[in-house]
């Protein structure tokens, strides 16, 4: 008898480890759905408009060239107090650019610098422009080069002079010292939401938690021992990541310690809180996944670890400030470049700590053991 | 007065009616079996006397006390198995077992105990992921034999097991009811487990006790043995697989 193709083991295995996939409703969100809704969400939010944005401190003590041109060329608006002049430069292929100056004193423009809320100093001097930058940051790089590219332009001739490069390498300043912080409060997001979501719901999943809350456990102990084991890897993990960026790049806090540990606690509650409300419920460890992941990776692309999250659309600034881990980056970026203390750092511990507390209570309502 | 008592018990789910108006007694000492295919009813049940689930009505009293009202007494008192727990594989079965003797305030002194009684010696140090199906149960009964317990719940202990794997369990438990400590409620649905270890047997199918009773009182000229009582009570065999002796 002639064998019929669908007998074939490949065909089978194919077909069974197929059906597996799409009868799992949660995997095809997470794997299909998730990922549509973020580049929707994503996409809708960035790319409304084509081309780049940058954000220039200009330092003057008298009224200069630059002064003329940002007038007669920018837009003014004002925003926190502070007047922004924006000058968008249209070009077909590239796209727009976007130079959004502010004036600023030079103490200003470098807390600005250091806080990543801008990447360039242009400063006037000897009748030519200076660029204050670090040499090593790839977006300043690009933004001298378009700025300068710029000032030179037949149409403008702000200048005649090429103008010079003043390269910035205070402390604080350099990309490495706007990294590190991001580095270390990305860490405590890692840590808490993978070591305490997914090991509960793992241990959900293997009937562990049943078995455990069958003997005389006190339910409080045993999410204290998790939290507290996170917390303690965390101290040792941030300490080890900054003994390494001293030893290298001889990267120093500057501000209060003591501030520094606050605001590390606070961010460890606000992250645990969000992690045990997230592992409340849920029972198989592929939707866990999905959760941990729709709760970290908007956090990671949003809050400022890798670049400013001042190149997003200005609406959506006053959002991102708000997430734990912008609050928590910012915070320990503040303490580490700016010298930042007790006073700086006590909104945002309290904010956090008071996010975290309520998603562990809302979390602990709705837990299940079983 | 008994030691455990279970009163008119009704549990559905959605649509099912898992346990149907279901009473017995035990008494302190007795090992009983719950017999029954799978979906008769028989783990709902048990895990409704552990206190991990609750009646939808009836009640069920350990030594005359409620969960609703004394579950952290109980808890101290009722030792358990559950069908499919799988222990933390990276902990050494000493340190599972040392984890849960913390939770009854006990320490090395009963692990030791319960490491020889369920001849887990060897494989003291071994982590649980390296451990065979037959050790994993064994882990499972030495965990539930940490506090002493007066009642001892095990669901299934032996399903999935090679006969000798099996045979051990079993004389763990034999041990264990010549000291006559300990209740035994035990869900299986292996006649030979059932008739082997248990004073008394509880037949359930669709969640309704089709009978009660002493083995020998069971069996008449109709049904000569658990097996074919099933099947005079039922119409169906009651097992899916056959232990090979």
């Amino acid at each position: 008898m002639k064998k019929h193709w669908t007998n074939n083991q490949l065909y089978q295995l194919v077909l069974t480890q197929f059906l597996e996939t799409i009868r799992e409703p949660s995997v095809l969100f997470w794997g299909i759905g998730f990922p549509i809704l973020i580049s929707i969400g994503l996409g809708l939010a960035f790319t409304q408009s084509s081309g780049t944005q940058f954000h220039v401190n200009v330092v003057e003590n008298h009224a200069t060239p630059i002064d003329s041109l940002i007038t007669r060329y920018g837009t003014k608006t004002t925003q926190d107090a502070s007047i922004l002049y924006t000058w968008t430069v249209t070009d077909p292929t590239l796209g727009n650019t976007k130079f959004i100056f502010t004036h600023h004193t030079w103490n200003d423009a470098i807390i600005s610098l250091k806080r990543g809320e801008a990447d360039l100093i242009l400063t006037y001097s000897d009748g030519k422009p200076c660029y204050h930058f670090d040499p090593h940051n790839a977006q300043a790089q690009l933004l001298y080069l378009k700025l300068s590219h710029l000032l030179q332009h037949p149409e403008i001739k702000a200048t005649e002079e090429q103008g010079h490069i003043a390269p910035l390498m205070l402390k604080g300043v350099r990309y490495i010292d706007f990294l590190i912080p991001g580095l270390i409060a990305l860490g405590i997001l890692n840590a808490l939401m993978w070591g305490i979501s997914y090991s509960i719901i793992e241990r959900r999943s293997q009937k562990l938690l049943r078995r455990m809350v069958a003997t005389p456990m006190r339910k409080s102990n045993f999410l204290i021992a998790l939290i507290l084991v996170r917390f303690v890897m965390n101290v040792i993990e941030a300490s080890v990541l900054f003994f390494f960026a001293w030893l290298f790049f001889n990267t120093t806090i500057q501000g209060n310690i003591g501030a520094l540990f606050l605001l590390f606690v606070a961010g460890n509650v606000s992250i645990a809180g969000i992690a045990v409300l997230i592992s409340s419920r849920t029972e198989k460890t592929e939707i866990g996944t999905g959760w941990i992941n729709a709760i970290t990776m908007p956090m990671m692309i949003l809050s400022g670890i890798f670049f400013s999250y001042h190149n997003f659309p200005e609406w959506s600034i006053g959002f991102i400030k708000l997430l734990p881990l912008t609050l928590l980056t910012d915070g320990i970026r503040s303490i580490f470049n700016e010298g930042a203390g007790w006073m700086q750092i006590a909104f945002p511990s309290l904010i956090l700590s008071a996010f975290g507390v309520v998603c562990f209570i809302v979390g602990l309502k709705r837990f299940r053991w079983y | 007065m008994y030691q455990l008592e279970v009163k008119n018990v009704v549990k559905s789910f959605k649509d099912v009616q898992a346990v149907r108006d279901v009473s017995f007694a035990i008494p302190q000492g007795k090992f009983f079996a719950l017999l029954g295919p799978n979906g008769a009813g028989k783990t709902t049940l048990v895990e409704m006397m552990e206190g991990l689930r609750k009646p939808d009505s009836g009640e069920i009293l350990i030594n005359g006390k409620s969960w609703h009202k004394h579950e952290k007494e109980l808890r101290k008192i009722i030792g358990l198995s559950l069908q499919e727990t799988r222990f933390t594989e990276k902990l050494t079965v000493r340190e599972t077992l040392r984890l849960f003797a913390s939770f009854f305030g006990l320490g090395n002194e009963r692990v030791d105990e319960v490491i020889d009684l369920t001849d887990l010696n060897d494989k003291q140090k071994a982590m649980v992921g390296t451990l065979s199906g037959g050790q994993r149960q064994r882990l499972a009964l030495a965990v539930a034999l940490l506090n002493s317990p007066e009642i001892l719940f095990l669901d299934e202990p032996t399903t999935g097991l090679d006969p000798h794997a099996r045979l051990d369990l079993w004389n763990i438990l034999n041990s264990l009811k010549k000291q006559g400590n300990t209740t035994l409620i035990l869900t299986t649905h292996y006649m030979e487990e059932a008739e082997t270890l248990c004073d008394e047997i509880i037949i359930l199918d669709n969640g309704k006790i089709l009978r009660q009773g002493v083995l020998k009182e069971l069996l008449d000229d109709n049904a000569k043995n658990l097996d074919e009582l099933f099947i005079h009570l039922t119409g169906r065999h009651l097992h899916e697989e056959t232990l090979d002796k």
